[in-house]
């Protein structure tokens, strides 16, 4: 062997032997284990926390509430949908409550009429839908009932509720004014509800000394338009403001 | 013929062929030495991944089924994704959203998604709206992924159980896998300054829970599991329905699947 080569050698060998140990030290361990990256980091993934327990981790301790959920028809419905992530609460059962959401945002969520939605899916209009009125004081979260037709005037006067839903007279029962025949929702057309047939039946409240709060309008009914009886002028299901 | 020329001139032994010859065995005991070390390490950390887990990755292989005919465009996956996986609270991070479409009568295709679809969206109030739909969108874990092609470092990969992900203390936060991925399912982490993406709950379903948007969906217009179980919901979902891909002709082979897909989704 001459001495260029032994030189080159040499050299050579330096290189290689440096390129080695630096791939050594530089590349991590677990690279190319797998593939084309570090097998290491699958597993720093996979380690990471959970915060979603699952519905099968609510079971144990609620059994009564989830085999009522579990029978009805918010069953596809998880626990965590409305309560948030339960991992929390499961490690730490008493430091750690669940969000349990009665404010009257969190239905429209899902049931607000949005023309997106699919069709059949049960929605309302959050603005005229019983306005100011908790969802849960007539549905229950858990046992969800669909609505019953007719379950209520509203059922086949859907425009007239929705109108006197928003109207000052919200608060009054539609039987406060009409009389309504059990007969009525079997054969509608035969057997009509009653109007009110007199002044004095508005004048109740609207009447000038009549004992009702102060800010509703009062007129005197014996100069007022004593002609006609109130509903020929004034629509009761949305009465004027001011 | 080449004896006879080694003869007339030995002092000079050279040429590539006699050179490498030579050279290549003496680095064989060096490279062996190395490797032999580096082997004994990774197979001492395998028995131990062993240990805490008797998860076998390359039994199973994820994906997912969309029906956007069920979605109500609740944004509940959305806000759960952030939730489980610390995703930025900002309205331009997201692993998983939901779009609207709205086809209007004159062609046009409006797509919307306000902060991803987290609290719901606005009715449609607009007039000429010939259809209107909601479509959940997430990273399409490719079987051919254009991301894992282009990162530089190896920092984003294939699982062996067909889950992309990204290695986070590796990445060099050169934004090419965002360029590359045809769906816009990657974000630079604000913090991190790494790449982030879906990872269709990893740490979940190697427990063997679904993913946290697949928890939440009220409808269940997620669906997901293993397309080497086959009596899965998934490959029930794939057996029931004309499922299609998204962006089919770039060949990257997504595994979330999309029943009755309408043609105006991109």
């Amino acid at each position: 062997m001459n001495q260029q080569t032994s030189r080159l050698l040499v050299v050579f060998g330096v290189m290689i032997g440096a390129l080695l140990t630096a791939r050594h030290f530089l590349v991590p361990k677990t690279f190319g284990k797998l593939g084309h990256y570090r097998a290491a980091a699958v597993d720093v993934v996979a380690a990471n926390k959970a915060k979603y327990a699952g519905k099968e981790a609510c079971a144990p301790c609620h059994d009564e509430i989830v085999q009522t959920h579990d029978t009805h028809r918010h069953i596809s419905v998880t626990c965590e949908v409305c309560h948030g992530a339960a991992a929390a609460h499961i490690d730490a059962p008493t430091e750690v409550k669940l969000r349990a959401p009665r404010e009257r945002g969190q239905c429209p969520l899902c049931h607000g009429y949005n023309p997106s939605r699919p069709t059949g899916f049960p929605q309302i209009d959050p603005a005229t839908h019983n306005p100011a009125k908790a969802c849960i004081s007539c549905h229950n979260p858990h046992a969800p009932e669909p609505p019953r037709t007719p379950e209520a005037c509203s059922a086949c006067h859907g425009g007239i509720a929705r109108e006197k839903a928003v109207s000052p007279h919200a608060s009054l029962e539609c039987t406060e004014c009409h009389q309504v025949d059990k007969q009525h929702k079997v054969t509608p057309r035969l057997s009509t509800p009653t109007k009110p047939a007199s002044r004095e039946f508005c004048g109740r409240c609207h009447a000038t000394g009549a004992k009702s709060a102060p800010g509703i309008p009062k007129v005197d009914l014996a100069t007022h338009e004593e002609r006609y009886v109130c509903w020929q002028c004034h629509y009761p299901h949305s009465p004027e403001l001011k | 013929m080449r004896d006879s020329e080694m003869r007339l001139e030995p002092s000079e032994p050279t040429g590539r062929r006699a050179f490498l010859s030579k050279a290549l065995p003496a680095f064989v005991p060096l490279v062996a030495l190395l490797q032999s070390g580096r082997s004994e390490q990774s197979q001492k950390e395998a028995a131990k991944q062993g240990e805490t887990r008797s998860y076998r990755a390359s039994q199973h292989d994820y994906a997912m089924g969309v029906d956007p005919s069920r979605c109500i465009g609740c944004g509940q996956c959305a806000e759960a994704c952030k939730t489980e996986n610390d995703v930025p609270e900002e309205p331009f991070y997201f692993r998983t959203w939901i779009e609207r479409y709205s086809v209007h009568s004159d062609r046009e295709t409006v797509v919307s998604s306000p902060n991803g679809g987290i609290g719901g969206f606005p009715a449609v109030t607009e007039r000429g709206v010939l259809r209107t739909f909601f479509v959940p969108k997430l990273c399409n874990q490719c079987a051919n992924p254009p991301c894992v092609q282009v990162c530089p470092v190896g920092a984003t990969f294939k699982t062996q159980d067909g889950v992309v992900l990204v290695d986070s203390s590796y990445c060099i936060g050169c934004r090419y896998c965002i360029q590359a991925c045809p769906y816009g399912a990657r974000f630079m982490h604000p913090v991190t300054h790494t790449a982030e993406k879906c990872t269709f709950c990893y740490h979940r379903i190697v427990k063997g829970h679904v993913p946290a948007c697949v928890e939440v969906c009220p409808t269940q217009a997620r669906i997901f599991g293993d397309l080497k179980e086959r009596a899965s919901p998934l490959m029930r979902f794939r057996r029931q329905n004309a499922v299609q891909v998204l962006k089919a002709d770039l060949n990257t082979e997504p595994k979330v699947y999309y029943a009755n897909l309408d043609g105006e989704v991109r």
